[in-house]
């Protein structure tokens, strides 16, 4: 059960990265004078999504790393997603029934 | 090894004195120790509020304190059993020590981290006691806003304070048990060759990585609100106090499992040593652990029917509670299964086996009861509740750890408690908690609310029942108390494996070295292999 | 057969029997340490998704107060701490203790660059009176209430990551220093390693932050 044991990346792949996560940065806040309804969030989250990989994969190593880490993470981001997702469900469903405190 | 004296051999207890050795000692065993004193206290602590509530309620009046000081009492018999009592008992105490021993390791992956807990533990501890000695705190356990928030005049601040700080001794256990269960098994000891007892503390620790930080979280926004004036659950801004118990639920329901997982882990040990058979579907077992783990993560919105959530919610969250009842119904049946055709001993630690499996049993049935939507309207916030938790907390998790406590107490002391005292404390607390506790199902589906200290006079009868309950109950904890410590003096020796138990723990001596084992031990075989064991062997299930 | 000479140094603790042993646990540990610090910073998440679900409009005024130009430009401040953390710990696999240090503290200064311009934001909403409490007025909307609700969530979630964001700068001063005393090799340089984890997770964070409390509504309501 080893980690990432030998590789080291180049200096030119963590700055591809990084020119891309500043690329990112850029696009992100452009986009966001773009008047694009509810799609707005959805963007931005996607662009934020895929910084977050980015980071992941690429500085934090995950792309090299043992399954059980992937794992960790993964189960983290479902938690969050757990406790967000059932707490909506109130959240948004409620005054559905018309009958006052439900 | 030679069977030295246990004074002459050097083990854990003897290999060095005074008072740094202990404070700042990374031994596993020590810091389980320094817990076992530490939760002891305030479990006594705890039980001194149980005291006094009980007896208020000997009368209809309320008539022994004022309602602000009857909030006061419940609310910290609340907070100081679950956050300072039961939620490390278990993990804390015999997870520290045995979890090392039984996957054949010298000590946990952190030590020094494990130390570190126990100080936020008692840390957290002292903020409490300075909550209740100067003034108390009068909330409910459960901290609800807008009254923690914005009207309780009481040491709410100080109060959550101390159960951040406990918080985090909480997750950094379950941090350092996930670590050292991934990476410091000895040669041979795959995962499925794992007592039980590490399986349920591994999904405990889960649960505590997973969960506490949301109550942290939750905590601290309380505290900013009250002292900032940062309002996040201030309805006059718009705020919703419901979210405040969805973040609350989240970890709190979790938490429940935090607090029973261990005791079956226990169990399973239990139930496999004094039935001389391996544990009947070691695989659902073990994976009934994780699943209760998981499972219990989906269900927190049950505590929040009639909070003003919404009915589609409502709905959704009794739903998913029905499932969390199946894995802990499997271990039931795989426990009994393993009974069957055993050869049964009817040693204390089994006493309060059987008296867990029946008792979390009830526990659990009534749990089904108020996971059912419709009915939860009618016995919520009523002693029905009261009355279903407790029949887990402690007639399942209290005789679980009860049982673990004189099953491993030869282990870690060299000693053995004595057998006739024990037994008849078992029986005792046994009898003192359903007397207790059953008037309390009936008291609330008869109405009876719970956090009420005045209460109309027909219910008086049971309210008299349960108070005589609770009095041979606190003799039944006081009894363990003596002869524990006697024990240490006047105990009989034991050897390293009084019990003829499987188990890396008992093939090292009592009181183990300081790391555990002469040689790191190499595994060839499964968990609770008692074909090997001389004379009782049983058909193996 | 384990001898139980365990000689305890930074290298290998006596509770391990190997190096790579001691690693892994290391790793595991932060890791399990980052995913408790998602469901922490989880539930002002969740509070935030619950509120701006109930009061978009308010959130969209409330957000268009914020400087959206400084909100960017700091997190390009931290993206290039993270880029030179990565690099520190590049340096630590090749066993470079120059490069290591040089990288550390460039690392450091970005993250106080990123703290005094958070500072300077702060400063700018007390102002502007945008702190919750008896002084909080928005311009624009009668809704103060939900407005408040806002600002309460963007000091605590920005007060959140700025704590950590000071704990790092802490934590990388202390691999510095063992890195100048010459602790890391290519051997071991895990320290490193695991604060570097530390620090992107808190990157990873702001990368949240930003579009959710920056640009929730650049273009203004509909008329």
């Amino acid at each position: 059960m080893s980690e990432r044991t030998e590789h080291v990346d180049s200096v030119l792949t963590y700055a591809i990265v990084w020119i891309a996560l500043l690329a990112a940065t850029a696009l992100t806040t452009a986009v966001a004078y773009v008047d694009l309804g509810p799609f707005s969030v959805v963007v931005a989250l996607f662009i934020a999504v895929c910084k977050m990989l980015l980071v992941a994969l690429f500085f934090m190593h995950v792309r090299h790393s043992a399954k059980l880490t992937r794992l960790v993470l993964l189960g983290g981001l479902l938690w969050l997603g757990i406790l967000i997702t059932l707490s909506m469900a109130d959240f948004l469903t409620r005054g559905w029934l018309g009958v006052p405190g439900k | 090894m030679i069977t030295a004296a246990v004074e002459e051999r050097e083990h854990y207890l003897n290999a060095s004195y005074g008072i740094k050795s202990w404070l700042l000692t990374k031994d596993h065993k020590r810091i389980a120790l320094l817990y076992l004193a530490t939760i002891t206290f305030f479990f006594f602590i705890g039980g001194i509020f149980a005291t006094l509530i009980r007896i208020e309620l000997l009368t209809p009046k309320g008539d022994l304190v004022s309602s602000d000081t009857y909030n006061k009492l419940f609310t910290m018999h609340g907070v100081i059993m679950v956050f300072f009592f039961l939620i490390p008992s278990v993990p804390a105490t015999l997870g520290n020590f045995f979890i090392p021993m039984m996957i054949g390791a010298r000590d946990l992956a952190f030590p020094r981290i494990n130390l570190l807990s126990w100080y936020l533990l008692v840390i957290g501890g002292l903020f409490a006691i300075f909550a209740m000695v100067a003034g108390g705190v009068d909330t409910g356990w459960t901290f609800y806003t807008p009254y923690s928030t914005s009207y309780s005049n009481t040491w709410v601040i100080a109060t959550a304070l101390g159960i951040i700080v406990a918080g985090f001794s909480s997750i950094l256990t379950g941090l350092n048990f996930i670590v050292t269960v991934h990476t410091m098994r000895a040669p041979g000891m795959t995962w499925f060759r794992l007592p039980l007892f590490v399986w349920a503390n591994y999904a405990t620790a889960l649960i505590q990585v997973l969960g506490t930080p949301v109550l942290a979280i939750t905590l601290v926004l309380v505290f900013c609100e009250r002292m900032f004036h940062i309002g996040i659950f201030d309805p006059a801004l718009g705020g919703d106090p419901v979210l405040f118990q969805h973040l609350f639920w989240f970890y709190s329901h979790p938490a429940v499992y935090i607090m029973v997982l261990p005791g079956m882990g226990i169990l399973s040990e239990l139930v496999s040593v004094y039935s001389r058979k391996r544990v009947f579907g070691y695989g659902f077992v073990a994976f009934s652990s994780v699943a209760i783990a998981v499972l219990g993560f989906l269900v927190w919105g049950h505590h929040l029917f009639v909070s003003g959530q919404s009915l589609y919610a409502g709905m959704v969250f009794s739903f998913l509670s029905y499932f969390v009842a199946i894995p802990s119904a499997i271990k039931v049946f795989n426990w009994t299964a393993t009974l069957y055709k055993g050869s049964i001993s009817y040693a204390t630690p089994m006493l309060y086996a059987f008296g867990f499996i029946g008792l979390f049993t009830i526990g659990g049935l009534t749990g089904l009861f108020v996971a059912a939507l419709g009915i939860d309207v009618h016995v919520t916030d009523t002693y029905f509740v009261i009355a279903h938790f407790h029949y887990i907390m402690v007639g399942g998790t209290i005789m679980a750890y009860l049982g673990g406590l004189h099953y491993w107490w030869p282990k870690m002391t060299g000693r053995m408690y004595p057998e006739g005292g024990a037994k008849l404390s078992a029986l005792v607390i046994f009898l003192g908690f359903n007397l207790t506790f059953f008037p309390q199902f009936i008291l609330g589906y008869l109405g009876m609310p719970r956090r009420y200290h005045a209460y109309p006079d027909e219910f008086q009868v049971l309210h008299v029942l349960s108070t005589a309950g609770a009095s041979v109950l606190a003799v039944g904890y006081l009894i363990p108390a003596i002869y524990f410590i006697w024990s240490l003096r006047y105990g009989a020796v034991a050897g390293a494996n009084p019990w003829k138990a499987t188990g890396l723990e008992w093939q090292t001596p009592s009181p183990p070295p300081p790391h555990n084992f002469e040689e790191t031990p190499v595994v060839t075989h499964e968990a609770y292999d008692y074909s090997a064991t001389i004379g009782e062997a049983v058909q193996v299930g | 057969m384990a001898s139980e000479l365990h000689v305890e140094t930074l290298a290998l603790r006596e509770q391990f029997d190997t190096a790579s042993q001691q690693k892994n646990a290391s790793t595991l540990g932060m890791w399990i340490f980052l995913i408790t610090e998602i469901m922490f910073f989880g539930g002002m998440f969740l509070a935030y998704t619950a509120y701006r679900s109930w009061y978009p409009n308010v959130f969209g005024a409330a957000s268009r107060t914020l400087n959206a130009t400084i909100g960017a430009i700091n997190t390009a401040v931290l993206l290039c701490s993270s880029f030179t953390m990565v690099l520190a710990v590049r340096a630590g696999q090749l066993g470079k203790r120059k490069a290591i240090m040089i990288f550390l503290s460039l690392t450091m200064l970005l993250g106080l660059a990123f703290l005094g311009i958070k500072g300077y934001e702060w400063w700018e909403k007390f102002q502007e009176h945008h702190v919750p409490g008896p002084s909080f007025h928005m311009e624009g909307t009668p809704l103060q209430g939900q407005a408040q609700l806002f600002f309460s969530l963007y000091f605590a979630m920005t007060g959140l990551h700025a704590l950590h964001m000071v704990i790092g700068v802490g934590v990388m001063s202390v691999l510095l220093l063992q890195a100048y005393r010459g602790k890391y090799s290519a051997e071991y340089y895990t320290p490193i390693d695991v604060g570097g984890l530390y620090w992107h997770f808190v990157d990873i964070i702001w990368i949240y932050l930003f579009p959710l409390l920056y640009l929730i509504d650049r273009h203004g309501p509909k008329p």
